[in-house]
């Protein structure tokens, strides 16, 4: 692994390559591309929670001037619960289902067309909690579903029950001298991106589509929209736009498969938007939570045994995360006893997708709250308490792996010690701490590095930009072949044009697709020894790369200047061909990423109004390769969890309407809500990775749910267990402790 | 429905256009004009995305009829970049890393010029009241404000 101090442009903060096109309006998002004899498509929703379809007649719709197609579900013929949710079949599950669709020269004609579809329903009882849906005799969300698949046992409502168990929770207990313990419930939350879904979709006589759409990974785009449409993949070429925020948001798919078919249907291109709306009721969110935990301690504070009791809504479909859920709500500690068990719950609310480090932050949030409760009671800082008793290299994680270098002790250390830290909270604020984890990822990724006439570097890979990774390629690139970072760009290819990359997800890109560009280099480096060689007639273990430049090896007899980059490709075609490097792999060891925060509030006790006035983030980037964009996660993540903690929740009305589908009502902070987000980068390097990175972009959202409510618990002199700590709950707690 | 032609001034340059009655300013700047830079997030006046001068005052378009704009002066962010290179707030939301995905930097980049237009020397709350009506998911906003306080430093005393 390289060291620290070798490092030129690894740790610089130049400007990104994309910069320019995104700061002028130039850059091309979901909804910026039109096509010549474009149709316009819109989606026609369920206005019930819970029905079952008795028919659709889409003859209506087809009736109106300007209509050119209309689909409904059975048009989606693949895709299992994808293709479900693309368009409803038997029933509608959720309260702005999918049912039909329609495409029109205008966006107005097919929004009016929409009224002309008659669909017959029988409405029946939505389920619309964890409490109902794992009520006795609960209405069914889908009569199929057993367990865990156990078809012994009657149908249920919980999906799936997944479990961690280890040493003797009865035993540890018996050895605590404290126990802290309650039951937590966090509220569903969407992702927020500020862009809505987008695409634009056509297809040939040949049966060959073309998608435009805003995504975190063209390549799953490609693969789901395929599976719903019973394609190949080779049949569909996926370009991904730039995309207007994610978080785990758009690496599923809702609109594509419905543009290929009316595409295919009309003959003609389709483009399809959603609205802010649509974007609410029908895509994202992440799962309300219930969460039950007990934590006990010695009176030294070394934690004996933990229990956690975990539910997760997870929308009209399997797949909840409530797996990740359990396996970080104990992995930032060491402990020999403990059980986890995690339950995936159906209800009648739009199917979950990622959001960042998805199912952390509400598992963490409760246990996170109880070990702050545990210090308390010990009397003890909650900062030493988490020493005590933190996870380290060679320890067991929860999940099973063993911790190889990992930075929570080093956060905690700096935490300890930074001044926002040893400067008490202003008087009349609280000031809660709290620690956040994620696993990271991954998986495989494929770059290809392509030499121009004149030396300029252009890097092709396949994994969305989402917040500046273009700049951190070339900075990787740059460091690897010792040039310049100016003389670097960087494009994300589309499905054609670049090797396969997984989505854009579990904070993999800069520590997978980064490794393969690293590689890549590597693959230049090699190539342009070779062709030194050639030209100097030496072999080629005569020759350096060095500075950017082939130089005969030390000791090695040879009159000759030093060749670069430049020179060696504006040669090239008399020494074998133009210079193209690739690789590609599967990455393994991404590296855990910790966190420490912490944030000073001020409670309105009138309004029960909580003003953040200070936060703080400590975060272990094993690397950072441009530390502007870690803090950027950073401060990103911190701001999205501070909403979660203080208002954002769906609010759903008796029968299942969300009443609150719109940024007027769904309050996601503003600028005048947040204070400055103070960072420090922690660096422990990750061992797998050539230059050390770990991936940052999730772990910040995690903790600043527990540390916002041990704020409020400090500041109030009393807990409230449930987020959001919104002014009406707060106040009510107010009142009911006064 | 028979389209309105409507007459105005876009970034300089005078511009006709057929819209809808009912289309928003900002369907007619993204689908009648073809100016894809302003963008929308919510098209109920919530999120700032899509910000433009209208007259020289900062409006969301998406709550301005297209119509309306008829005989008026319309500055867009695609108008910011006066033709002399990056306008010193672009530069300094590039230098800050003031912007993540970018979906939300041209409303921001609109407001924040407007913002020193009116007030050359704002404080951090001034500046973070000023853009409360422009939603970014992605910074924390941590990072575009301290590149508009560092415009305006620079604005106040060129390098
Ligand atoms: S699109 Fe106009 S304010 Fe959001
Ligand atoms: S940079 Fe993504 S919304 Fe602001």
């Amino acid at each position: 692994m390289a060291e620290a101090v070798d490092l030129k442009a690894i740790g610089t903060r130049p400007v990104r390559p994309d910069g320019v096109e995104k700061v002028t309006g130039r850059a091309n998002f979901g909804a910026d591309l039109n096509l010549p004899g474009m149709l316009h498509g819109k989606i026609l929703r369920s206005p019930h929670a819970h029905a079952r379809i008795k028919s659709i007649d889409l003859s209506g719709a087809l009736a109106v001037d300007g209509v050119l197609a209309a689909i409904s579900g059975e048009d989606i013929p693949g895709g299992g619960d994808l293709g479900d949710n693309v368009l409803a079949n038997e029933k509608v599950l959720y309260h702005g289902h999918a049912v039909a669709a329609v495409a029109a020269t205008s966006a107005y004609i097919a929004e009016q067309a929409l009224d002309q579809i008659q669909v017959e329903y029988e409405v029946l009882n939505p389920v619309l909690s964890i409490d109902d849906a794992i009520a006795d005799g609960a209405t069914l969300v889908n009569e199929s579903q057993h367990t865990n698949g156990d078809t012994s046992q009657p149908a249920s409502n919980i999906a799936a029950i997944t479990k961690f168990e280890r040493g003797d929770i009865d035993k540890g207990f018996a050895e605590a001298a404290v126990v802290a313990e309650g039951e937590f419930r966090v509220p569903t939350a969407h992702q927020g991106y500020i862009e809505p879904h987008a695409c634009t979709a056509t297809i040939n006589e040949e049966g060959k589509a073309t998608v435009w759409c805003c995504t975190q990974g063209q390549f799953d785009v490609r693969s789901m929209t395929a599976n719903c449409l019973d394609k190949q993949v080779s049949d569909i070429r996926v370009i991904p736009s730039e995309i207007g925020g994610g978080f785990g948001g758009k690496t599923t798919i809702y609109l594509e498969p419905v543009a290929v078919k009316l595409s295919e249907i009309s003959g003609r291109p389709v483009k399809m938007v959603m609205s802010r709306e649509e974007v609410f009721r029908a895509t994202g969110p992440t799962s309300a939570t219930l969460c039950r935990v007990k934590v006990g301690a010695k009176s030294d504070g070394t934690i004996t045994a933990a229990t956690a009791w975990l539910a997760y809504e997870a929308g009209a479909y399997p797949g909840a995360p409530v797996g990740p859920g359990c396996m970080s709500v104990l992995a930032p500690y060491e402990l020999e006893n403990f059980k986890i068990e995690g339950h995936d719950v159906l209800v009648n609310k739009p199917k979950v997708a990622a959001y960042r480090a998805p199912g952390a932050p509400q598992s963490m949030h409760a246990m996170e709250c109880a070990i702050d409760d545990l210090a308390r009671k010990l009397e003890m800082d909650p900062i030493e308490l988490r020493l005590k008793n933190a996870a380290d290299e060679g320890t067991i994680a929860p999940y099973g792996p063993q911790f190889p270098a990992i930075g929570l002790r080093a956060c905690l250390e700096a935490a300890k010690v930074h001044p926002n830290y040893t400067t008490p909270p202003a008087e009349g604020q609280g000031r809660g701490v709290a620690v956040g984890f994620w696993f990271n990822i991954g998986m495989q990724s494929s770059a290809e590095i392509r030499i121009a006439e004149n030396g300029a570097v252009t890097i092709m890979e396949g994994s969305p930009d989402i917040g500046g990774s273009r700049a951190s390629m070339c900075l990787m690139a740059a460091e690897t072949l010792g040039i310049p970072y100016e003389n670097i760009n960087a494009h994300v290819g589309d499905t054609e044009a670049t090797g396969y990359c997984n989505t854009t997800g579990g904070s993999r890109t800069t520590f997978a697709t980064g490794m393969a560009v690293i590689e890549a280099c590597e693959d230049i480096i090699a190539q342009c020894k070779e062709r030194a060689a050639l030209t100097w007639d030496l072999d080629v273990n005569q020759v350096d790369w060095e500075d950017g430049q082939a130089v005969p090896k030390p000791g090695v007899n040879a009159d000759v200047k030093p060749l670069s980059l430049a020179d060696i490709a504006r040669s090239a075609g008399r020494t074998g061909g133009p210079l193209l490097g690739r690789a590609s792999l599967n990455a393994q060891g991404p590296g855990a990423s910790f966190s420490v925060n912490w944030t000073d509030v001020e409670v309105d006790r009138e309004t029960g109004k909580v003003d953040v006035m200070a936060f703080t983030g400590v975060q272990d980037a094993g690397r950072a390769i441009h530390p502007s964009y870690v803090e950027g996660q950073m401060q990103g993540g911190a701001v999205q969890g501070l909403g979660w903690a203080l208002n954002e929740e769906y609010i759903y009305d008796a029968n299942g309407v969300m009443e609150n589908a719109g940024f007027l009502d769904y309050r996601v902070p503003v600028t005048s809500d947040m204070p400055m987000i103070d960072t420090q980068i922690v660096e422990v390097p990750n061992p797998s990775h050539p230059y050390g990175v770990r991936g940052v972009g999730e772990t910040p959202i995690v903790a600043p749910l527990a540390a916002t409510s041990n704020a409020v618990r400090d500041a109030l002199g009393f807990r409230i267990n449930d987020l959001p700590l919104s002014p009406p709950r707060v106040l009510a707690a107010i009142d009911e402790n006064e | 429905m028979a389209k309105v032609h409507v007459s105005t001034t876009v970034n300089g340059q005078p511009m006709d256009v057929l819209v809808e009655p009912n289309d928003s300013l900002l369907d007619t700047l993204r689908d009648g004009l073809g100016l894809t830079g302003t963008k929308e997030g919510c098209a109920t006046g919530d999120c700032g995305a899509c910000s433009v001068m209208l007259d020289g005052r900062l409006v969301c378009s998406c709550l301005v009829l297209g119509a309306e704009a008829e005989g008026k002066t319309i500055d867009t962010i695609e108008g910011v970049a006066d033709g002399d290179g990056l306008h010193i707030i672009q530069q300094k939301f590039l230098e800050h890393a003031a912007l993540q995905c970018g979906i939300c930097t041209p409303g921001f980049i609109v407001a924040a010029k407007a913002l020193l237009e009116r007030e050359p020397n704002p404080d951090e709350t001034t500046i973070r009241y000023w853009l409360a009506g422009n939603l970014c998911r992605c910074t924390g906003y941590d990072k575009i404000v301290r590149a508009v306080q560092d415009a305006a430093n620079e604005l106040a005393s060129p390098a």
